[in-house]
């Protein structure tokens, strides 16, 4: 039995150990790096299910919570973790091409050890119960995360890129700091169960000056998850980073992003004044997330940036879910939606990485005649997409079938009616991409795509998991917290 | 309760057949012996179908979601068993009537092979969530299907037509979501027999919004007037094999649906909303109708007139008696059959002609006299001749509904009046479009057929023994099942529900 905490000294320990082997040691094969984070990380998903069970005194110093939430996204962290490392292994040429070094190689280790930094933050963050502590955990998350998003110094989309996601971050870290400090001057405290404690009892006249600083934290998170009219920065920041670094934006940071909104909100939510305000901003957020992230991706001609305005899309999706947190099983909801949505993208990501290696691009054009190049590939992306699009008998479905049932159990019609058009909007734009496979015909002198061992396993594994979840949920919903 | 029913082998047969294809079987050999499986099958659980017991038999399933009441639940009555029967039916003529296209044959033959699971088990469940669900999995293959192997336009008519269907799923779903949510809380469930037994208990409030949202989703599917539109542009382009099982089987998913799930929880909607539906199923007879007297090309003809005989089985079940409800159900099988033989007769000229333009045919009775007469029949059974299963359908559903509604005639409030209600008006609508159907299907049959034989079709070879044999099977079920139609109202009348 060992104390939860140490999951995450564990993994950083892990990234020092890396950096210190890539300073001293592993000069040539900066691959052995990524096999070994990946293997360490492995180690501490094997170490996350021998925890030793509620620790008081972790859980009375009101900084670390350890319960069914945290530690299922701990995990969570953790797989994505691997699978971006995965992704970016298969990365490794275009990383080695566009990073200036005096050798070849040289100065790409940290593209596979800064992840498992980012990876300790996310850990912290779904562990974090002081605001103070969101704040660090976000801060290691974000600024790793800088660092990865404008990795490769010779492409200046990636640089700009960089850039964007540097000055926004910034500034929603403003909106975050500012918005805590509201929130601590009212009710003097910055635990989230001692801030519930106080809710109770502060005076009505203070209410407003809470509001607005749950606001702006509010505001703060929306950049993060990509809420609308947050959400700017998505498609240059998705289109320029390297590809698995948009992957693990999209995922990663995406799911973070929605656990702590789920704990924030938790306290507000158990006085009826907050309550009665917060639902209609949720909603009013989804709603704008919803339609603008659908109709924005229609027109959209690189598969990047489509995927970040799905991701987009789909961050409505779990707004719809968190505006319904009245129905007991919504927030089930978006743990389960956030499940399959890990599964799905990174599945896309995943046959997007080696088609784009052997095409030299990642327009949706790219993937024209895939099915006669590498049928498995085109199989794999087309159970993505139907999975994106909601396509039932895949877990996307279900998931957007859990949200809608909670939206429509409180009343939200007007929410389930938007849904309507996001539905039938991302139909169309997915099916694009399944369009461009079968119906396009392959370039004269194409070749079958290679795809490494490793991810061709992660591949099978994802999409066959898709449809499992999707025929059979109970194996995903027996394991929500 | 079995977590085994021996329905699920009728879904797992065409997706077996499937994954052998994508291992490397022959893939028109496989999906041959597939479907020829499944209608053994069939014909073995119709032997064991006991007519005289009540509700559902074969049932097995095994829980998916418990905390919403989602079950994976497959069942049998009457009603579904003539579903099944279409289904199955329409899987062995399509595969048969196929021809293996140049390019990936294996992928068409899959995507055929999907649709049929979809379809079987959608009619197979029990569950209202896996109806849907089993449906939507067409969506995919039939995507595909036109898109690739299509003709014309074939990627305009692919998206259109999945963009309508992916919306009138989902409003679909959306109603479903409600019809749950409208049962008392604690008695929630999916299971169809479960929310019939609510409602006939009284414990299910009217609902016109969950009723709209059906009827708008269901009739999307179904090409209801005016959202028919994907209909005749899909079928066109689609592969004859697609256009078959889409049209014959995959479309009444959403009348099967209406009889199925809201006549017997919502008939208070049903009846509130009837003008509406009336309105609109007059459009789907007389407008399409009209439309369809007016096109040139074969394949878009069939397709118009797929989406016009949809409106008197809307018509069956807007009257909401035994009589149109069982005139209904018997339509759909009678106007699956036909239109799967009308469409794989179509795909034959077109492959043999290359064109399918009423001006540039003409004759082909001449060169092909068996295909101008199996055609003769299928088309003779789609206008409704006596003799055919369509017309005791269609007589049932004029009887039905001609004697639905507030009689005007007679002494009504002390006073002699004479007047049509609104379903007699429809009525006299519908029965009109027996003669536009008459007229085109005739005037097509004498433009493809008859007439001066061209020289570039003189020496045609005529139908193969494949195709030929499926086409003869159809038109004897028809024949068959069109003299003694009483059988089949046996059949399905238990399951039906009148209020």
């Amino acid at each position: 039995m060992i104390p939860p905490i140490a999951l995450e000294v564990c993994v950083v320990t892990l990234g020092i150990f890396l950096l210190m082997a890539e300073a001293f040691s592993i000069k040539t094969n900066k691959k052995t790096l990524a096999h070994g984070a990946i293997f360490g990380l492995a180690v501490v998903f094997v170490l996350s299910f021998l925890l030793q069970p509620n620790p008081a005194g972790l859980q009375e110093s009101g900084f670390y919570v350890v319960d069914d939430l945290s530690l299922f996204f701990k995990r969570f962290a953790l797989l994505s973790t691997m699978v971006v490392l995965v992704l970016g292994m298969d990365y490794e040429p275009i990383v080695a091409r566009l990073v200036p070094g005096e050798t070849p190689g040289a100065g790409t280790g940290e593209f596979y050890i800064l992840p498992v930094f980012t990876c300790a933050g996310l850990m912290w963050m779904s562990s974090a119960a002081d605001f103070i502590v969101i704040f660090c955990a976000l801060e290691l998350v974000t600024i790793s995360l800088y660092i990865q998003v404008a990795y490769l110094r010779r492409s200046l989309a990636s640089l700009e890129a960089g850039t964007k996601f540097l000055v926004l971050g910034a500034l929603s870290t403003g909106f975050f700091v500012y918005g805590i400090t509201w929130i601590f001057g009212m009710t003097g405290e910055t635990g989230l169960a001692a801030i519930r404690n106080n809710l109770a009892i502060i005076p009505v006249a203070s209410q407003t000056a809470v509001l607005f600083g749950l606001g702006l934290v509010l505001v703060a998170i929306g950049f993060k998850i990509a809420a609308a009219p947050f959400q700017f920065w998505v498609p240059d920041v998705y289109q320029g980073a390297p590809t698995p670094i948009t992957a693990y934006l999209a995922v990663a940071s995406k799911a973070a992003g929605f656990v702590i909104l789920i704990r924030i909100l938790e306290p507000f939510f158990t006085v009826d004044a907050f309550r009665d305000k917060l639902i209609p901003a949720l909603g009013f957020l989804a709603g704008l997330t919803l339609v603008f992230g659908n109709l924005a991706a229609l027109p959209q001609t690189n598969f990047k940036r489509l995927l970040g305005y799905s991701s987009v899309a789909h961050a409505g999706y779990l707004l719809v879910g968190m505006a319904a947190i009245g129905n007991v099983f919504a927030g089930r909801a978006v743990v389960f939606y956030l499940c399959g949505y890990l599964l799905m993208t990174f599945l896309a990501f995943l046959v997007l990485v080696p088609v784009a290696k052997a095409t030299g691009g990642d327009d949706i054009s790219n993937f024209n005649g895939l099915a006669r190049r590498s049928p498995g590939l085109a199989l794999a992306m087309l159970i993505a997409s139907a999975s994106l699009a909601g396509v039932p008998f895949t877990v996307g479905f279900f998931g957007k079938f859990f949200i809608f049932e909670a939206a429509f159990s409180q009343g939200l019609y007007w929410l389930v009616g938007l849904g309507v058009l996001a539905v039938a909007s991302g139909f169309y734009y997915y099916f694009k991409v399944v369009r461009a496979m079968y119906w396009m015909p392959p370039a004269e002198d194409a070749e079958p795509v290679v795809v490494p061992a490793l991810s061709r396993l992660l591949i099978a594994v994802m999409a066959v998991l898709i449809l499992v979840l999707g025929v059979y949920p109970r194996l995903l919903t027996g394991m929500l917290p | 309760m079995s977590p085994l029913s021996p329905l699920l082998f009728l879904v797992l047969v065409p997706l077996l057949s499937a994954m052998l294809i994508m291992a490397g079987a022959n893939p028109r050999f496989t999906s041959i012996l597939g479907s020829l499986v499944n209608v053994a099958l069939l014909a073995g659980l119709a032997v064991f179908f006991n007519t005289d017991q009540p509700g559902f038999q074969f049932e097995g399933g095994f829980e998916v979601v418990p905390s919403l009441g989602i079950n994976f639940l497959l069942g049998a009555d009457g009603f579904s068993m003539v579903m099944l029967a279409l289904s199955v039916l329409v899987t062995l003529a399509a595969v048969v009537a196929a021809k293996p296209p140049v390019q990936s044959p294996g992928w068409f033959y899959i995507s055929l092979l999907f649709i049929s699971a979809g379809v079987i088990g959608a009619f197979a469940s029990v569950d209202v969530f896996f109806f849907y669900m089993f449906h939507e999995l067409a969506l995919i293959p039939t995507f595909l299907l036109i898109g690739i192997w299509g003709s014309g336009d074939r990627q305009a008519a692919a998206w259109k037509a999945t963009v309508y269907l992916a919306t009138g799923s989902f409003i679909l779903l959306l109603g479903i979501i409600g019809l749950y949510l409208i049962q008392p809380e604690g008695l929630r469930s999916f299971d169809m027999r479960q929310i019939a037994a609510h409602a006939s208990a009284g414990l299910i409030p009217d609902s016109p919004v969950v009723y709209l949202l059906l009827l708008v989703g269901f009739g999307i599917l179904v090409s209801l007037f005016p959202f028919h539109t994907w209909a005749p542009q899909a079928y066109s382009s689609a592969p004859a094999p697609a256009a078959m099982l889409h049209a014959g089987v995959l479309k009444k998913f959403g009348l099967y649906g209406l009889i199925r799930i809201a006549a017997p929880v919502l008939p208070e909607s049903v009846e509130r909303f009837s003008t509406l539906l009336l309105v609109l199923l007059v459009g789907n007879i007389l407008y399409v109708g009209y439309v369809t007297v007016a096109q040139r090309k074969l394949d878009w003809m069939l397709g118009y007139s797929s989406v016009m005989h949809m409106g008197y089985i809307f018509l069956g079940f807007a009257a909401l008696n035994t009589v149109s409800l069982s005139g209904a159900s018997l339509m759909l099988l009678s106007h699956g059959l036909t239109v799967a033989a009308l469409f794989a007769m179509c795909g034959i000229i077109r492959e043999r002609t290359g064109t399918l333009d009423f001006s540039e045919l003409g004759g082909l009775a001449r060169s092909m006299p068996q295909l101008g007469l199996l055609f003769g029949f299928a088309a003779m059974a789609s206008v409704g001749l006596p003799g055919f299963l369509g017309f005791a359908a269609e007589l049932q559903v004029f009887f039905g509904a001609f004697s639905a509604g507030t009689s005007l005639m007679g002494e009504v409030g002390g006073k002699e009046v004479f007047a049509f209600n609104a379903f007699q008006i429809a009525t006299i609508c519908a029965v009109w479009g027996i003669v536009i159907s008459a007229l085109y299907m005739l005037r097509a049959y004498r433009r493809v057929f008859m007439g001066p034989l061209r020289e570039p079709w003189a020496r045609l070879a005529d139908i193969e023994a494949g195709p030929k044999a499926v086409l003869i099977l159809l038109t004897v079920v028809l024949l068959v099942t069109g003299f003694v139609p009483q059988l089949l109202v046996n059949l399905v009348r238990p399951a039906l529900f009148v209020p």
